[in-house]
């Protein structure tokens, strides 16, 4: 035992040692970078300074932070909105070619090259293109508005871009929902609206807590999309650490800013892991959580048989039946 | 449609339904649109001009994204290499391991899986940025080797953040493997290395090949971390489109746009249809 445990320790450690190295100590490096002075160069000086720091009380900033935060949270539940009917309709569609066929289609623009689905924006709100002709023909819009560079146009993107993100873990749990139990609770004289939300949402809970990550950490810390379909009153945090870096050649002014946004990024992590220690194992093999899911179902059966909807006289019926 | 009478009971709300329609409509025109305009003659997008397939000539002789396309790959194919190692030593570690330390191990490895890439890219950029600046001076005396941010550091940088997709896939194959397949081996008096080799290994196999294809695709795919630990005159294919596109919509990218999609729709019905036919 102790010679595979050993053995164990070896196949683990180079894995390890590697993210050691060029993944944890690089956000080390970052908050003590922040600390150091600009050198001529771009490069990074000697000796230590706050200066970095005290650059962060730019009055910019706040808006960049805040609109980063409303943006991140506001595509978070867009996404999340769309993606449980989507997946509540896929998960529900008996044949399972055409639920492998609308599925396809969901994950193409998943692995379609991020780059590639933000050129399609820049084309689709191309101030020459079809949409832009449309709208004005429409009256909607008159002919010297841009649709692109401005914060609208970063938030439609961004939304655009998350959903499949989103869709994915939302679908895994929904494909293992039994659907048996929202039948149940409508015998038992649910609406289909208060199954949906008593029954099905609590759950897919695992699902969607997954995408909410999936979605608004990669959103807080998005750059290439303010970059390329924003404008200058579109910035966000991530864009903003690029121009320090790139454009400003400013280093440690740039770690700083980042040294926030991990901070930033943290916290809704290290809740998530909270959330997921709370509600169990990831394992859906394992026995005793399906003795536990057996557990459940009764479980939701008779909190169903004290539901408003339900007549007393439904809930006598019920029991008379399940004693037959 | 006939899957809406298959389903039993009271009405079924039209409304899913709608909602998926609508969102696979949004999902696919701006795509729609950037196939259309690849055959477009116009060089400015808008207005059709005329069916062409001049944008597909200019991309094929176009040697800039030739070269970067080969960057590309070079790097791609070293990253997958070495992230897929110790992707999979790693996935052999959880999947055996009942120490404590797996909680520590486990997050270390799956944090980099939603970490933003800016994230990992600036702080990348620094650590070699330090290493440089502290190290540089010396090595190059001793060694002769001139440190520097090139084909080396984006190389690193991709094998930091394949590593930890390839550790999840490997780990769900091995997951769903028949243990029982190993324990009538040691029954039967295999050695431990006998049934690693013999058993464990071809069984996760696909495993490992999925993880590989996995990180090869976010390898040949990834724009801002190469961008920040790239030198001054590496191009990867992402690199450069996204340089041209910061010039506007030039018409070359749009028929590259078309290849790619059409790739990706390849390989997600290839992969699928091998699924398929290794679960029957």
């Amino acid at each position: 035992m102790k010679l595979r445990n050993c053995g164990n320790f070896f196949l683990g450690l180079p894995a390890f040692v590697w993210l050691l190295i060029f993944y944890a100590l690089p956000a080390i490096v970052v908050f003590f970078i922040a600390f150091k002075p600009v050198d001529s160069n771009g490069g990074i000086g000697d000796g230590w300074t706050l200066r970095a720091i005290q650059e962060l009380k730019d009055p910019s900033y706040p808006a960049i932070m805040w609109r980063t935060f409303w943006q991140g949270i506001v595509s978070t539940f867009v996404c999340i909105a769309v993606s449980i009917p989507i997946c509540y309709q896929l998960a529900r569609i008996p044949s399972v070619k055409v639920k492998n066929f609308f599925l396809l289609l969901i994950v193409v623009p998943f692995w379609t090259n991020f780059l590639i689905r933000i050129y399609a924006w820049k084309v689709f709100l191309h101030p020459d293109g079809a949409l832009k002709h449309l709208l004005v023909w429409m009256g909607v819009i008159p002919q010297s508005t841009m649709l692109l560079y401005n914060q609208w146009a970063v938030l439609a993107v961004m939304i655009y871009t998350y959903i499949p993100f989103a869709v994915l873990p939302i679908y895994s749990v929904s494909e293992k929902f039994d659907f048996s139990l929202l039948d149940a609770a409508k015998d038992l004289g649910a609406s289909s609206f208060y199954a949906f939300r008593k029954v099905f949402l609590p759950g897919i809970s695992k699902g969607v807590l997954t995408a909410v990550m999936v979605v608004l950490i990669p959103a807080f810390g998005a750059y290439l999309i303010p970059d390329l379909v924003g404008g200058k009153d579109s910035h966000l945090v991530g864009d903003m650490i690029a121009r320090r870096v790139f454009v400003d050649r400013n280093l440690p002014h740039a770690s700083a800013l980042s040294a926030v946004l991990m901070i930033a990024v943290f916290l809704p992590l290290v809740a998530f892991i909270w959330f997921r220690k709370i509600f169990g194992s990831k394992s859906s093999d394992d026995p005793r959580l399906q003795l536990k899911q057996q557990d459940t179902k009764q479980r939701l059966g008779s909190s169903l048989l004290f539901t408003p909807e339900n007549g007393i006289s439904q809930t006598q019926q019920k029991g008379e039946e399940a004693n037959e | 449609m006939k899957f809406f009478r298959k389903n039993r009971g009271a009405a079924q709300s039209r409304f899913p339904m709608l909602i998926t329609l609508l969102t696979l409509i949004f999902l696919y025109t701006p795509l729609v649109m950037v196939v259309i305009a690849s055959f477009n003659a116009s060089k400015y997008g808008g207005s059709w001009v005329g069916f062409s397939l001049i944008w597909y000539d200019k991309l094929f002789h176009h040697d800039v994204i030739w070269n970067a396309l080969l960057n590309t790959l070079i790097i791609a194919f070293f990253s997958t290499f070495f992230s897929t190692v110790l992707g999979t030593l790693a996935a052999l570690y959880l999947y055996r391991t009942k120490s404590k330390f797996k909680s520590i191990y486990s997050t270390l490895i799956y944090t980099p899986l939603i970490v933003p890439d800016i994230l990992m890219g600036i702080s990348l950029l620094m650590l070699f940025v330090l290493v440089i600046s502290v190290c540089g001076g010396w090595v190059s005396s001793l060694l002769g080797i001139n440190m520097h941010l090139g084909f080396t550091t984006i190389i690193i940088a991709h094998i930091t953040f394949c590593l930890s997709y390839v550790t999840m896939v490997v780990l769900a194959r091995l997951q769903e493997f028949d243990h029982s397949l190993i324990e009538a081996a040691q029954d039967l008096g295999a050695s431990s290395l006998y049934i690693f080799f013999k058993v464990t290994l071809p069984i996760i196999m696909p495993g490992i090949i999925a993880g590989a294809l996995f990180a090869f695709t976010l390898s040949i795919d990834d724009f801002v971390i190469t961008f920040f630990v790239k030198g001054a005159g590496d191009t990867t294919l992402p690199i450069y489109i996204q340089s041209a596109m910061r010039r506007g919509t030039p018409a070359v990218i749009n028929a590259l746009s078309v290849i790619f999609l059409v790739l990706t729709f390849v390989f997600v019905f290839g992969t699928q249809k091998l699924l398929s036919r290794k679960k029957s």
